[in-house]
């Protein structure tokens, strides 16, 4: 027996002039049924180097919560605190590890050609996250407000400067750097990472190269 | 059936669809919580081990007790227009176009867009000093005098003081030495000089430079252009081995690790042409730029995409599939 009211919620789902509708769609549409987190992977994903991806996405989530916790100090506690400079600590190597299994996974994808089968936008997409990562990190050591923070500074600004991008992105003001180390690059960082991590559901896991399936 | 996704079967590039292969079990959210535990671990660990380094900053007040005549030759500098940050140009100046990128002038492309008067960083300072009639004196005679007449003390007293005899070349002036000075027609230099030396020392020139009138000062641009247009500053990078032919752009003070992902940005400036061209900034900005979009787009360069093929890594990875794929 249909309702007036199944009727109505019927129209709903299929009018496409419903923006919300639209979105929905969108989102549901991103990766194939049952592919955002599946229990199950193809026979292929069986070697060390599909655990670097998932080693790097949680140093991004140690790196940020350590940050975080600095945050809650402000820009000088780690100066005047043992707490906040082990906090600092933990930030700093975390970010070491993050590299350091970025650089692996990067380098795993490329001897896989992980770009076939339509993957080019996911393999883009992480060497675009290495940059920006590049780039967090960079602004990170400009704004610890110490000695490495005044050479680098003044050593860096002339490589920006001579490109002309300088004085949007001023190396020596420490307050602006410190703006783009925790909001601006983190963000794009995220949105990069969920991007990434999206295509990479979307797509599966890339098959080895001249693999062939049966019949 | 999941096949057929996005664009599903096999793709142009001959590559199978992921979902049509058969599949074994395998637990995401676990193999996450173990990499999160296991990173956290490594993380708290080697940082009670290894800590990290916090060299404090070098203050005003430092240099000047350190290094005084260092900074009485850098103000003279600043007020002759004769230091790296008064001949710099964009964004800080017009002095001259700054470097290109082949015929590409990027740095002018920029602007003007942070402008530092040089001898400003030595006047401004001085002009929130009171009590001082000698320096009143000294800035009312730097203020009426014109730009030439400026530039002519400046540059006298600058080789009056000249420097000390280094790399076999012989000493110049007074070696050095502001002390050592033959007298001559400076104007108010020394009294202007002598005095930033002795507000850099009161510790009260980091507020004057950074806060420019503002009760919160955040901008430190143009006290660290100041000292950097110094030799102590880079002496105490040096001794670090932080300078830039030193590698010094991916390390940090101690043994502690810095930036090591930017050893090939680094990499450049040790070697020819970069390492002996006026441009070398530009140069390498450009080049590591061509190769970051190179990285990008492997996926379509011919001959780049090929080489997982050409040195097969991907066999060792893929070594059960291809073990089982031979015996099916």
């Amino acid at each position: 027996m249909t309702t007036h009211a199944d009727e109505t919620a019927s129209e709903a789902t299929t009018d496409t002039s419903n923006w919300t509708n639209w979105l929905r769609t969108k989102i549901v549409g991103l990766v194939p049924p049952g592919q955002a987190l599946p229990d199950r992977q193809p026979v292929y994903v069986a070697s060390w180097i599909y655990v670097f991806g998932v080693l790097t996405l949680a140093s991004l989530v140690v790196v940020i919560g350590s940050g975080c916790v600095l945050a809650i100090g402000g820009s000088a506690w780690w100066h005047v605190s043992s707490l906040g400079h082990y906090v600092n600590s933990v930030h700093l190597w975390s970010v070491q590890l993050l590299f350091g299994f970025m650089v692996i996974h990067l380098w795993g994808k490329f001897f896989m050609a992980a770009w076939r089968g339509e993957r080019a936008l996911t393999w883009i997409s992480g060497v675009v996250l290495f940059a920006v990562s590049i780039g967090t990190s960079f602004t990170g050591f400009l704004a610890q407000t110490n000695f490495d923070a005044q050479w680098i500074g003044g050593q860096a600004k002339d490589g920006l400067n001579s490109v002309g991008v300088g004085a949007w992105f001023n190396v020596l003001n420490p307050g602006q750097m410190l703006m783009w180390h925790i909001v601006l690059l983190p963000l794009v960082l995220v949105a990069l990472t969920a991007m990434h991590v999206i295509l990479v559901r979307r797509h599966g896991v890339v098959p080895p190269i001249d693999a062939a399936l049966e019949g | 059936m999941i096949s057929k996704w996005p664009s599903g079967g096999r793709r142009r590039d001959n590559t199978p669809d992921s979902h049509d292969f058969p599949t074994r079990p395998y637990d995401l959210v676990k193999e996450f919580a173990i990499a999160l535990v296991v990173v956290f671990v490594l993380s708290v660990g080697l940082a009670a081990i290894f800590s990290s380094p916090d060299e404090k900053p070098i203050t005003m007040s430092a240099w000047a007790n350190t290094e005084p005549n260092d900074v009485v030759l850098t103000a003279v500098g600043e007020l002759a227009g004769t230091t790296t940050s008064a001949t710099y140009g964009p964004p800080y100046n017009s002095a001259v176009e700054g470097q290109k990128l082949g015929p590409l002038p990027l740095q002018k492309w920029g602007g003007v867009r942070l402008p530092v008067d040089s001898a400003g960083l030595v006047v401004e300072p001085l002009s929130n000093v009171s009590g001082d009639p000698t320096l009143t004196a000294a800035l009312s005679s730097w203020n009426t005098a014109t730009p030439d007449q400026r530039t002519t003390w400046a540059t006298a007293y600058a080789d009056a003081i000249g420097a000390p005899a280094a790399d076999g070349e012989p000493a110049t002036g007074a070696g050095g030495d502001p002390g050592g000075v033959a007298a001559g027609d400076y104007g108010p230099v020394p009294a202007l000089s002598a005095a930033f030396l002795q507000l850099a020392r009161t510790g009260g020139l980091e507020g004057a430079l950074t806060s420019s009138g503002n009760f919160y000062g955040g901008d430190t641009t143009k006290s660290l252009l100041l000292l950097s247009d110094g030799a102590y500053l880079e002496d105490q990078a040096r001794a670090k081995n932080l300078a830039g032919d030193q590698w010094g752009m991916m390390n940090e003070a101690g043994n502690a690790p810095g930036q090591p992902w930017m050893w090939l940005y680094t990499f450049w400036y040790q070697v020819p042409p970069f390492s002996n061209s006026d441009n070398a900034d530009a140069l390498v900005w450009g080049l590591m730029m061509v190769l970051t979009l190179l990285l990008m787009f492997v996926p379509f360069i011919p001959g780049l995409r090929s080489i997982p093929r050409w040195i097969p890594l991907h066999r060792l990875i893929w070594r059960d599939y291809y073990r089982n794929a031979k015996h099916s």
